[in-house]
């Protein structure tokens, strides 16, 4: 029981920041059909920016509140600017190519942006200054930690206001519209490459936070830490059903929650000596795992894989992803 | 003049599908442009609204507008109602409408709710559950929010029962009433001719005639490859 809660724990904060960087995905692939596999390194940009502005700002005497605000108030526009730089450049001059150009632009790009952020912060595991003093809190036998609390608070917070943005505003509206009918969206004098340059840069400053929230969660930060959190984030962003944004939400939070309990538990399932095997590691009570809570990345895919055969469309999404 | 076409020419790969048409819509009119399927009246529309590429001039209150951006031009007063109606489907009757005055940044939709008392009562509905009629309606109601100087409707009864046809065609001849110029495109010759002032005759990819409404009704040529009446 103290496993399942605390995993749960666990798992509704790493979920979270999937969900916000999934937004990401799901907000650019509902606007124009692209799978933007660079995301991932905008997250990763966002971190290490923060990283930067940090570790400069630690030795000033600021309270430590200040310095992370700091860091994360420079690392969301800077990633704003790269995201709408890799649509301005990159994607718009292909909207009308045929779908496997931007896709593979995309991957593209991600490298482009991995081997820029190796060149200016090296590929060393930067360890991410803990300046916030944590502090534990129990209840029913889990820990939550001050950390948490904020990482939850401020995605949930995140997530509200983009889905007041995107449902209750003419800008939201209008990005709707354009994801539906750009064209006639444009005889309605929507500019429609406004709407998906705001679309990529609300994107790039989620995932900014979101990479933000995770090198200080997980401590570290590494040139290479966007290509798995994206792609765990698009695995969330496809079972919430990819171009639906509450889909994302729930994809992001549902995939944190069964990475955790599946990495929990995954340990005692896998023990052989539970299993009844006459093992000499067993004997006085002895354990022999076969997969230890380092399978986690595993789960995340697994889920991926099942959406795909089961439900293509995702959770809540109507649409069958016929394209690439 | 409102609007002035000179030598429009539009080409889809190598295919010349409009041929240097000339046309003029004056301030106040109801113009139709008729013809068959594949005459270039629906192509000519979109040149006019800049989604297609074309060579020639077009001049709109007194602008060139041959270089203008396609959501530029709703600003000016110039919207258009598509073919198919366009409507956005997963947003509601409200919504769509506020698409129309996203121009102007100001939602008051009660005058198209006077008009179309229908979509009143399904503002919360989502458009894509509407009739066909009903989504017409939308798609007309949607270009009115703009406060349009010249609407340009392509072909608003298509696939519609023959009772909306009637309405629809109601709705326009009112538009029209209320001092909005109105440039029509329609495959029913003899309804749009006897609302229209002006007609133009479009036979692949040029003017073939053109003149009064009344004297396109009467023209021999119409009659009989239009208006469905044997030659006299």
């Amino acid at each position: 029981m103290d496993t399942f809660l605390q995993q749960m724990v666990n798992g509704l904060t790493a979920g979270s920041v999937y969900a916000v960087v999934a937004l990401g995905y799901t907000m650019v692939y509902g606007i124009i059909q692209l799978i933007n596999f660079a995301h991932g390194e905008v997250v990763m940009i966002g971190a290490m920016v923060a990283f930067s502005v940090i570790n400069l700002l630690v030795p000033s005497g600021l309270p430590p509140l200040a310095i992370v605000l700091i860091g994360a108030g420079c690392a969301v526009p800077i990633c704003m600017l790269v995201g709408y730089g890799m649509e301005r450049l990159a994607y718009r001059p292909l909207r009308h190519a045929p779908r496997l150009a931007p896709l593979i632009t995309a991957i593209g790009v991600s490298i482009i942006l991995q081997h820029i952020a190796l060149m200016i912060w090296s590929r060393n595991i930067l360890a991410f200054p803990q300046i916030i003093p944590s502090r534990s809190y129990f209840i029913g036998g889990a820990a939550i930690t001050t950390i948490q609390i904020a990482i939850l608070a401020i995605c949930f917070m995140l997530m509200a206001s983009l889905a007041i943005l995107v449902y209750r505003t003419p800008l939201g509206t209008a990005m709707r519209a354009t994801a539906q009918n750009p064209q006639v969206a444009g005889l309605m004098g929507i500019d429609i490459n406004r709407v998906i340059a705001v679309t990529f840069i609300l994107g790039a400053g989620l995932g900014a936070v979101a990479g933000v929230l995770f090198g200080t969660y997980y401590g570290i930060a590494q040139y290479t830490m966007g290509s798995v959190l994206g792609l765990k984030a698009f695995s969330a962003a496809v079972l919430g059903g990819i171009g639906n944004i509450p889909g994302a939400m729930l994809g992001g939070v549902l995939l944190g929650v069964v990475e955790a309990l599946g990495a929990g538990y995954i340990g005692d399932f896998t023990d052989v000596c539970a299993w009844g095997v006459p093992l000499a590691a067993c004997e006085g009570g002895g354990t022999f795992i076969l997969f230890g809570s380092n399978y986690q990345d595993v789960f995340a895919f697994l889920v991926l894989i099942l959406v795909l055969v089961f439900r293509p469309q995702g959770l809540l999404g109507e649409r069958v992803g016929d394209r690439a | 003049m409102l609007l002035e076409v000179k030598a429009l020419e539009v080409h889809y790969g190598g295919i010349r599908a409009v041929k240097g048409i000339d046309l003029e819509v004056e301030q106040g009119e109801l113009v139709c442009l008729i013809g068959a399927n594949g005459a270039g009246k629906t192509t000519t529309l979109k040149a006019i609204c800049r989604l297609l590429p074309s060579s020639g001039k077009i001049a709109y209150a007194g602008s060139d507008i041959t270089r203008a951006k396609v959501h530029e031009l709703p600003r000016q007063g110039l919207v258009m109602v598509p073919e198919g109606r366009g409507i956005f489907p997963q947003l509601t009757v409200e919504e769509n409408l506020a698409m129309g005055a996203y121009v102007r940044g100001r939602v008051d939709a009660e005058r198209q709710y006077a008009t179309f008392p229908r979509l009143k009562e399904r503002r919360t509905q989502v458009a894509g559950t509407l009739s066909g009629g009903e989504q017409q309606m939308l798609a007309i109601a949607r270009a009115l929010m703009t406060e349009p100087k010249l609407l340009l409707l392509d072909e608003p009864s298509m696939g519609l029962a023959p009772m909306m046809v009637a309405r629809i065609f109601e709705v326009v001849r009112e538009i029209a009433k209320r001092g909005v110029t109105i440039l029509l495109v329609e495959q029913n010759a003899r309804l749009a001719l006897e609302l229209a002032h002006r007609g133009y005759v479009m036979e692949s990819g040029a003017i073939a005639v053109s003149g009064s409404a009344k004297s396109l009704l009467e023209d021999a040529r119409v009659k009989e490859a239009y208006l469905g009446e044997a030659a006299s």
